[in-house]
This record gives structure tokens, C-alpha cells and sequence, in this order.
């Protein structure tokens, strides 16, 4: 190439160059939020903010942050765990005042939030230029109708926690479809009827997460209109293979998160665990009784081919709408979720990344922990993540949702029968309370 | 003055001849002392309460906003299937729970009173401890016991080979709740009851022995009839108690999320309407009706009562 | 002076009270010698022997105890365990390192000591709202006893139906009234609505007719004293044992007051322990779960101690107050 030509095409290059970063520039601040300056502008001129969060490392978060900022203080307040933060949240909300600037909300929750217009929209502060480095799935669900409600913390892909001591034991194979599990599940118990495959007495999460593995969409909102169908054909086939484990006994009805599953978990009278990659720090921390018991897999499909998995709870952190310092709370957002450091503090602490860097960084997928028997589980639990994506959407009241949960479909758990009843059950309440808030329901 | 410390003492003073002109009592002077008290009264009884008639009125929806509904919300409450059972459930606990806790407690009582006991003081005080243990504590602790796997029914179950104990199904829940209800409350009746039994004046003893009475006459003749007051008084507060129950189903509802369910009692009805689902209104209005059927049983409970006492 | 009714008649009996009855109504009693003397001389049947200890009802009070000490002695017993050991040891027994020193110091310092926290929150309460409450029971109890006003009526007609109004049903709106305000999330939420105690100043009411004679308020204001003077100075004084009980009860129900404090609170900077104690529990749940059940149960052993030590403290007030009480009811 002659060089007229090279300077000729440098020059184009820089002009592109220039175009789209003054493009970006624009876009910045044609909104009437703020933009990316104000953020550094709001971080240099300092403040105080409040944040509500129950994870662990938010505390070693904020104090990094902190020595980072000096002249901005955090306020980091417990306000209760998932449901129980939510509803303090939505009496502030109410109330008009009170409300914390950045507080943690999980992705099924979001969309409820997002709705009745509580989040501020973060796209005018560029928060789209942070899409990239998000696992795909964790940023669908901070991405609604074009607006950016928040960033994700963690990601929840599904994975088969199993006790490997106990599948030996009775010589059980590793389940790879859901009739294998069913398999398995019973010869377990006949072998040791003190022992389950699984606990399961009714979770409104995990309900969901296995229709979205089925490819189920039950809830649709388009604007004011509600559409709730439990009986489509991904949440039937979830139903047809699950029944066969509630209506032959084949699930402990142990509560998840009591005193007893976690007992159940260490003696090995619970043998699997379908739950998100969060899952081991959970076991590191409080089930030390089965260390080096425990192996992760992946979650059983339908047909045994394709890889294909779902997401189980997670959550993102969002700036609320009341907040009277937007630009320093997306600050703070911004380095809270998307910084290096502050990833890095949480990942120590036990939790599963979201940040595409992390998730594909040699050394988180070299990890051996010794409670796994020194199993690369990461390597694993990133190939979920790769495969959790799919169609399925909350409801704009999806907490309330989850609330009545166990009033309908727990009853078919209870009692031991078919799982289509407790799913109408549940669907006539939903429907009920949309009505009565006003949505239009349609059954398609 | 030391002259009024003095007949403060209890000693009687003999007349004394006034030395000034006694300052006239104003008619309203009384309002001086229980001004306070009333004004406190209305602001955190009357107006919360005609607050939530208020909003009995109203309806806040998601899309849509507020609108003054008049008397619809009752009108969907009367046809509320989940308030009407929870409803009959508490009347069901009411019926069965309170008679038990106050018979075992009137049998404490009598115990304690029959000076038959080696220690009656320590008695006396180690029942009624349970009632300084707040709520929360004593259903962690049964909580905790009523575990199946693991806590003493669970235990008990395994040792004997059965599994008969199942504090948490459908059929033992309300039982189960009822005995966590019965252990806070048995050694404040008892010494409701113990305390009256107390001020029955000795000589009224020592004419029925006279006349030869034994101790189940004396009982029946002398000490039941004392209690009719104290009876009645417990049995009000227990019925209120019933119909609020709240605390103990609410904190055991995470050990058995399908059995309690949020509608088990009317005020978690109440509760989860307002902070599950936001319905402010609708709760405002199971609110305002538990309070009148409440209000209503007492009262009736009291005329009855008394009207016996005075027969 | 104290006639004494007979419960089941009405009837008025003599004037001369029988000094087992005198020694327990009258606050001045130095003497818990004098009451003891009292219970045994009631005790005592006409012929002066004591009746005979029987072991059956003896028997039967063990059971009761048995009972009330149970859960109790889980308590303790647990509190000594790690957490580790408590989900894998025998409920009812010991087990595992003893724990207990440990366990105390970690609720204390856990969280930067928030433990500590919520229980100077629970003081504050119980002083500002249980004592407030005793104060203003006394005060209006002590004027309708003695005093005939206008509206009299109507103010007793209000607070028997306060008595009967269930406290859950006005929570709810009182926080929707006091989110209004902004009052909720402040200490306020608590004290204000602890402030009312309808019964208290009921009980007072029926212990003042009896135990402050009317002759007594009018030579006091023949001297020419003030009728705040002579409340404080005289009546109190009259008043002490029914006031000792209406404070105890009050206290135990701030002391353990969750439901309120539940709904107005959101920052954990203003638990009380009850609230941080369920929320302790709340932690073993879900995606973020860090069970702590040994502070759990070590922090709910630590709450109940104050109020039990207050209770034997104060045994002998708040029995005599009690008994006038039910009795007039």
C-alpha cells in the first residue's frame, strides 16, 4: 500500500474514530438524566449515600470504597433478606420517603420495581457501554424495554449439587436426564428411606426456574396487560416429570434454609441439591460436616443432548428513584458491580461472579476447593452459564407472587398431589390480584 | 407539712381545726390528671382507628390509583373464603385453648393455695416465668423443638420407632400452636387466679371447718366462688388474645410455609394483605371488622359474666 | 376505711379487718415477715395445726414446672454449643466444646456489636415508653378515682373499649399514619404507641378508690395544699403497689414488643431485641444465608435475663397490687 494511501486511511480511521466518540458524548447527555461526567463530577465533589444490601461482602465492599473515595461515605444498612428488604422498600415507596439510594434487589424481584417506575434509569449515565462485560443472561435481566435498571452482582446458573459419598454408596450414576433422576431418586430411597433425593416442599423460585428450564413462559406483561398461563406446554413438561417424585414420596419435605436441611444436608439424608452456582459458599460456610462429600454436575435435561440450563435467584443492585444524589449512587453503582476490586472482594467471600471477565478468567476456573474434593467446579458452573438463558419473564408482582406461593402450590406438595392443581390454584389468585390492581388479564 | 406525712402513715389524726380556707376544687380539675392520659388515648387509639376506616373506603391499585370505593371492600370481605376460614380457625382455637389453659392454670392456682405444697414460693415463681420470655424467643424455642428431624420430636419419634409425633402437619399445627400459646400464658392466669384466692379473708376458712367442711367443699363452696371475677377478667383477655393471634403462627410460618399459610389467622390475613401485596385498604378493612366481632364477643362475655357474679 | 367485699355476695363484711388482708393491701408493710405471718396464720386451721403436705398436689405443681422450665433449659443448654456442634448434637443435652463464654462474646461483638445496640434501644423503650405509659395510668387512674368532672363517663366508656380493641388490628394503620408524619424508622414509632396502657390505668383506678381515703385528700386540702402536691406527696406514696405492677407489666410488654416495632422499623440501627433476634434467625435463609442459630439462641438467653431478674426482685409489690386488682375487677 503507498503511503498517501495508509495516511489516507489512519485519517479515516481517526475521523470514524472521533465521530462515534462524539456520538457517545452526545448521547450522554441528550437525556434529561445525567451523564458519565456527573459521575466522576459527583465522586470528586463526595457526599453520603445510603445502601441496602444482606450480601456478606458488602461490608469489605463499602470500606473499599470508601478508602478509594475518601469524601464519599456509604451508609451500608441490613435491612432483612430478600422478601423482607422488599417490603420495607415498597413502605418507602409508599410512604414517598426513606428509601435508600442504591439497595440490592434480585432479578425476579426487578421487574416489579422497574415497573411501577421505583428505579432510576441508568442508561443516560452510560451504562450501556458496561453491557459486554456481563454473562448475557445476568444483563437481559437488567435490561428492560431499552431502559438499564440496574447492574447485575451475581448470577445463579443451575447446577446438580450431589453427595458423592451417598451416590457411591448405593450406586447411584450420575442422572444426566430427568428420567434418570426420577431413577435414581428411587432407588435411593428404597435403599435408605431415611434418604431423599432432593428436599423440596415448595419454593416458589425453584418452581420457576424449572419451567424456564422447560422452555415454560408463563408470565407475559405487555404495558397494563397481564397474560398468566401455568399450564403451557414447557410448564407441563416440567409437571409430568416432577409429579412422579411428590406423588411417590420421593422428596424430603424438610424446609429449605431450617436447622434440620441443613443437618439433612450433612448427614447425607439429602443427596442433591438443584439450586445456582451461589450454592457452594453456602455449603463451605454452614455444612462443614460433608466436606469433600460433594460434587457438582450438570443439571439434568430432558433430552439428554443439548446442554440446557435455567437461572436461580441472583441478584442486581439498582438506584432508587428517590434517591437525592443520582449521580454519586450510579457512581457508587458503577464501581460496587463493575470495578475489578470490588468483583474481586466478592468472589473472595464465596459468591459467583456475573462479569464476563471473571467468569472466563483462568484462574477462577483452575479453582480446586477442597469441599468439592478439589473438583474444578467453576469449570462447570461457567458452562451453566453459558446455557442459562431463555424466554422466561416475572410478573410485575412477582413478590407477591412468591408470597402466595406456598398457599396454592405448596398445598399439592403438602398433600402429595398432582402439582397441576396447586399451579391452577395459584394462577386464579395471581389472576385475582391483577384484576384487582388494575391490570387486564388475557388467558393467552 | 409533717402533720400530713404523719396521717400518710396510716396513723389517724385526731381533728384538726382548719388553719386556712380549703382552696375551692374547680369542677374540671380532674381533667388536670387525666388529661394526659386521654389525649395520648386519642392520638394512638381513635385516630388510627378512624384512620383505617378511612381507607376501609378506599382503593389504592397499582394501575389506576385511588378511589373512593364506599362500601365495596366490606362487601368483598363478606365473600372472602380465606378470612372466613381463618375466622372459624381462630374461633376453633378460642374454644379449645383458652378452657384448657385456664383449667390447668385455676388448678395451679388452687395447688398453690391449698398450703399443701413443699415450696410454694419457688412454685409460684417458676411457673410464671414463661411469661417474661418475649414471643419471638419462645417460638424459636419450640421452633426448635417441634423440629422433625432433629429436635425432640423428631428424636422421640425415632427412639420409640413411631411416627406419631407431627407437630407440623395440617391435623397437629393449630395444637401445636395452642400448647406454645398455653406455655407463655398458663403462670400469668394462675397467678391472676392465685392472687385473688389470696385476699379471701382466713375467717371464712375457719367457719367452714367449723361447720365441718372438708377441702373439696371448701373448694367448691369457698374458692370457686372467688374466682368468678378474676374467671371472667381472664376469659375476656384470653378471647382477645385468641381472635389477635399473630405472633406465634407468624414466627413458626418459615418452619411450615404450606401449613400456616398467610391467611392462617385473620391478622396475618391482615398483615400479608398489607406488606405482601400492598393492599392497604382491603387489609384497613379486616382490621376494622376483627376489631368489631372482638369488641362484640368481649362485651357480651362481660355482661354474662358479671350478671352471674351479681346473681 | 377498706371494707371488705365479699366476692361472691357483694355483701359488705366488717369494718375490723382481718390483719392478713391488711398487711397485703397496705404498701407500707415493712414487713414481709408480717405477710409470711399472714400466709401461715391462713394457712393454720382452727385448732392450730398446719395441714398436712400432700404429696399428690406436690406431684402435680412438679409437672407444671416441668413444663415452664423445659424450653428454658433447651436454652441454656444450647447456648453452650457451637454452631457447628448445635446442628449435630442432641437438643436436650450437652455437647460438643463448652461453648458458652465464647458464644456470649461473640452476640456481644458480632456485627460491631449491634447486639448492644439493640438492647440500649430496648432500654430506651421500655424506660421511655413503659415508664411513660405507668406514669400517665397512674395519673388519669388516680383521677377518676377521685375526682367527679364532666365527660367522666364518656372517658370511661372510651378506655373499656380501648381495653377490648385488639393492639394488631391498629398497627397496621397507625403505620400507615405515622409514615405520613415520617415518624416511621424513629424511635418514636415505639414510644408513642407504648405510651397507652388502658388496663393499667384501670387497675390503678380500682386499687385508688379503695386504698386512698377521700377523708385523707380533704384534710390535705383544708391545709391549703395543691392537688399536684397532694398526688405526689400522699397518694403515690398509697398507690405504690398497684403502680410497682401496672410498671412490671408495662415493662415486660415493651420488653417483648415485636409486631410494632416490626413494621415501623426498617434500619436495624433502632431493633429492639426481639426484632434483631428474628432477624439473626432470618439470616440462615437463602443466597447470602450466614446461619448464626448459637447467637441466636445465646442472644435470646441474654434477653430474658434482665426480665427475670426484675421479676423475683420485685415479687412482693407487684402479688398485693395483683390482688386488689382482680379482686375489685
Amino acid at each position: 500500500m503507498n503511503k498517501r494511501l495508509r495516511r489516507g486511511l489512519s485519517a479515516v480511521a481517526i475521523g470514524v474514530t472521533a465521530a462515534v466518540a462524539l456520538a457517545a458524548c452526545a448521547s450522554g447527555g441528550s437525556s434529561s438524566g445525567g451523564s458519565s461526567d456527573d459521575i466522576s463530577k459527583a465522586l470528586k465533589d463526595g457526599g453520603t449515600l445510603t445502601y441496602w444490601s444482606w450480601t456478606p461482602s458488602a461490608k469489605d465492599q463499602v470500606a473499599a470504597f470508601e478508602k478509594a473515595y475518601p469524601k464519599v461515605k456509604v451508609k451500608l444498612v441490613n435491612a432483612g433478606t430478600g422478601a423482607d428488604q422488599y417490603t420495607k422498600l415498597q413502605n418507602t415507596i409508599k410512604a414517598g420517603s426513606g428509601a435508600p439510594d442504591v439497595a440490592q434487589v434480585e432479578y425476579y424481584a426487578l421487574p416489579q420495581f422497574a415497573l411501577s417506575d421505583s428505579l432510576l434509569d441508568l442508561s443516560s449515565y452510560g451504562f450501556g457501554d458496561l453491557k459486554d462485560k456481563f454473562a448475557t443472561s445476568t444483563w437481559n435481566s437488567v435490561d428492560m424495554d431499552g431502559k438499564i435498571y440496574g447492574l447485575p452482582q451475581d448470577s445463579g446458573p443451575m447446577a446438580l449439587f450431589y453427595n458423592k459419598k451417598v451416590f457411591d454408596e448405593y450406586g447411584i450414576a450420575v442422572p444426566k436426564t430427568w428420567d434418570e433422576y426420577v431413577a435414581a431418586a428411587k432407588k435411593l430411597h428404597e435403599a435408605d428411606p431415611d434418604a431423599y433425593i432432593a428436599a423440596d416442599s415448595g419454593d416458589a423460585g425453584f418452581t420457576t426456574s424449572m419451567i424456564a428450564q422447560a422452555g415454560g413462559t408463563p408470565f407475559t406483561t405487555k404495558g397494563d396487560e397481564v397474560t398468566i398461563n401455568l399450564e403451557d406446554a414447557g410448564t407441563k413438561k416440567w409437571t409430568k416429570t416432577w409429579d412422579q417424585l411428590v406423588e411417590q414420596g420421593l422428596l424430603s419435605k424438610t424446609v429449605g434454609w431450617s436447622d434440620d436441611w441443613y443437618k439433612q444436608l450433612g448427614n447425607g439424608q439429602i443427596a442433591t441439591l438443584i439450586t445456582g452456582a451461589w450454592m457452594p459458599g453456602n455449603l463451605e460456610a454452614s455444612v462443614a460436616d460433608a466436606s469433600g462429600d460433594w460434587r457438582v454436575a450438570p443439571m439434568p435435561t430432558y433430552d439428554g443432548g443439548t446442554a440446557q440450563t435455567a437461572n436461580n435467584g441472583g441478584s442486581a443492585e439498582a438506584v432508587m428513584k428517590q434517591s437525592k444524589n443520582p449521580a454519586l449512587a450510579a457512581g457508587f453503582l458503577k464501581w460496587l458491580n463493575s470495578s475489578k476490586e470490588s468483583t474481586g472482594i466478592f468472589m473472595k467471600s464465596g459468591g459467583f461472579p456475573s462479569t464476563t471477565a471473571d467468569l472466563e478468567s483462568s484462574a477462577f476456573l483452575d479453582e480446586k476447593p477442597e469441599y468439592f474434593g478439589g473438583q474444578q467446579i467453576n469449570k462447570v458452573l461457567v458452562d451453566a452459564s453459558k446455557s442459562s438463558d431463555n424466554d422466561f419473564t416475572y410478573l410485575p408482582y412477582q413478590v407477591y407472587a412468591n408470597s402466595v406461593y406456598a398457599d396454592t402450590v405448596g398445598q399439592s406438595y403438602e398433600n402429595g398431589t398432582s402439582l397441576e392443581s396447586g399451579l391452577a390454584a395459584w394462577q386464579k389468585a395471581l389472576a385475582k390480584y391483577g384484576k384487582d390492581q388494575g391490570f387486564t388479564l388475557s388467558s393467552k | 407539712m409533717s402533720t400530713l406525712e404523719a396521717r400518710a402513715a396510716g396513723a389517724t389524726a385526731p381533728a384538726v381545726p382548719p388553719r386556712r380556707r380549703a382552696r375551692p376544687r374547680g369542677r374540671y380539675t380532674g381533667w388536670l390528671f387525666v388529661g394526659p392520659f386521654v389525649v395520648v388515648l386519642v392520638a394512638m387509639l381513635i385516630v388510627p382507628i378512624g384512620y383505617a376506616l378511612w381507607l376501609s373506603l378506599f382503593r389504592d391499585q397499582l394501575i389506576g390509583g385511588n378511589q373512593f370505593v364506599w362500601f365495596a371492600n366490606y362487601v368483598q370481605l363478606f365473600q372472602d373464603a380465606k378470612f372466613w376460614s381463618g375466622l372459624g380457625r381462630v374461633a376453633v382455637f378460642l374454644v379449645v385453648q383458652v378452657p384448657i389453659m385456664l383449667g390447668l392454670a385455676l388448678v395451679a392456682a388452687l395447688a398453690l393455695d391449698s398450703a399443701r405444697l413443699w415450696g410454694t414460693s419457688f412454685f409460684r415463681i417458676a411457673v410464671f416465668l414463661p411469661y417474661a420470655v418475649p414471643g419471638v424467643v419462645a417460638a424459636l424455642i419450640w421452633g426448635f423443638i417441634y423440629g422433625n428431624q432433629f429436635g425432640l420430636t423428631g428424636t422421640a419419634n425415632h427412639a420409640l420407632g413411631i411416627d406419631l409425633l407431627q407437630p407440623f402437619s395440617p391435623d397437629w399445627v393449630l395444637t401445636s400452636i395452642g400448647n406454645v400459646v398455653t406455655w407463655e400464658f398458663l403462670g400469668y392466669n394462675m397467678l391472676i387466679f392465685y392472687a385473688a384466692l389470696r385476699t379471701v379473708p382466713g375467717e371464712l376458712y375457719e367457719a367452714a371447718e367449723l361447720d365441718g367442711a372438708g377441702p373439696m367443699r371448701t373448694v367448691f363452696s369457698i374458692k370457686l366462688p372467688a374466682l368468678r371475677g378474676p374467671m371472667v377478667i381472664a376469659t375476656i383477655f384470653s378471647i382477645i388474645g385468641s381472635f389477635q393471634l399473630f405472633n406465634e403462627p407468624n414466627l413458626l410460618k418459615t418452619l411450615a410455609p404450606n401449613v400456616i399459610g398467610s391467611a392462617f389467622t385473620p391478622n396475618m390475613y391482615a398483615y400479608s394483605l398489607s406488606f405482601s401485596g400492598q393492599q392497604f385498604n382491603y387489609s384497613a378493612t379486616v382490621a376494622i371488622v376483627m376489631g368489631v366481632i372482638t369488641a362484640v364477643i368481649a362485651y357480651v362475655v362481660q355482661v354474662r359474666g358479671t350478671r352471674e357474679e351479681n346473681r | 376505711m377498706s371494707t371488705l367485699q365479699h366476692p361472691a355476695t357483694g355483701a359488705s363484711g366488717p369494718a375490723t379487718v382481718t390483719e392478713a388482708t391488711t398487711t397485703l393491701r397496705d404498701p407500707q408493710a415493712r414487713s414481709s415477715r408480717a405477710s409470711r405471718r399472714a400466709e401461715r396464720k391462713a394457712e393454720r386451721h382452727v385448732d392450730g395445726r398446719k395441714p398436712k403436705r400432700s404429696g399428690l398436689l406436690t406431684a402435680v405443681m412438679i409437672v407444671f414446672v416441668v413444663y415452664s422450665f423445659a424450653p428454658l433449659f433447651y436454652l441454656l443448654v444450647n447456648s453452650t454449643k457451637t454452631q457447628a456442634s448445635l446442628l449435630s448434637t442432641f437438643g436436650l443435652w450437652f455437647g460438643g466444646k463448652f461453648n458458652l463464654w465464647q458464644n456470649i462474646v461473640d452476640t456481644l461483638t458480632y456485627n460491631d456489636g449491634i447486639f448492644v445496640q439493640w438492647l440500649g434501644n430496648t432500654l430506651l423503650y421500655v424506660v421511655v415508653g413503659a415508664g411513660g405509659a405507668t406514669l400517665l395510668a397512674t395519673i388519669a387512674g388516680y383521677g377518676m378515682a377521685k375526682f367527679q368532672f364532666p365527660g367522666r363517663r364518656a372517658v370511661f366508656a372510651v378506655v373499656l373499649g380501648a381495653i377490648a380493641v385488639p393492639g394488631t388490628a391498629l398497627a397496621v394503620p397507625t403505620f400507615l399514619l405515622f409514615s405520613q408524619f415520617g415518624l416511621t424508622n424513629t424511635p418514636w414509632a415505639i414510644i408513642l404507641p407504648s405510651l397507652i396502657s388502658p388496663f393499667g390505668m384501670y387497675l390503678i383506678w380500682t386499687y385508688a378508690v379503695d386504698a386512698i381515703p377521700a377523708e385523707l385528700l380533704e384534710a390535705a386540702r383544708m391545709d391549703g395544699a395543691g392537688e399536684f402536691r397532694i398526688f405526689f406527696t400522699i397518694a403515690l406514696r398509697l398507690l405504690a403497689p398497684g403502680v410497682v405492677t401496672v410498671l412490671l407489666f408495662a415493662v415486660v410488654a415493651t420488653w417483648n414488643n415485636y409486631f410494632l416495632p416490626l413494621i415501623m422499623l426498617s434500619d436495624p440501627k433502632w431493633y429492639p431485641l426481639t426484632v434483631g433476634l428474628n432477624q439473626w434467625n432470618a439470616q440462615a435463609t437463602g443466597s447470602g444465608a450466614e446461619p448464626i442459630y448459637n447467637l441466636v439462641v445465646t442472644g435470646s438467653l441474654l434477653t430474658i435475663i434482665p426480665i427475670v431478674v426484675a421479676f423475683l426482685f420485685l415479687q412482693r409489690f407487684w402479688q398485693s397490687g395483683l390482688a386488689a386488682g382482680s379482686v375489685k375487677a
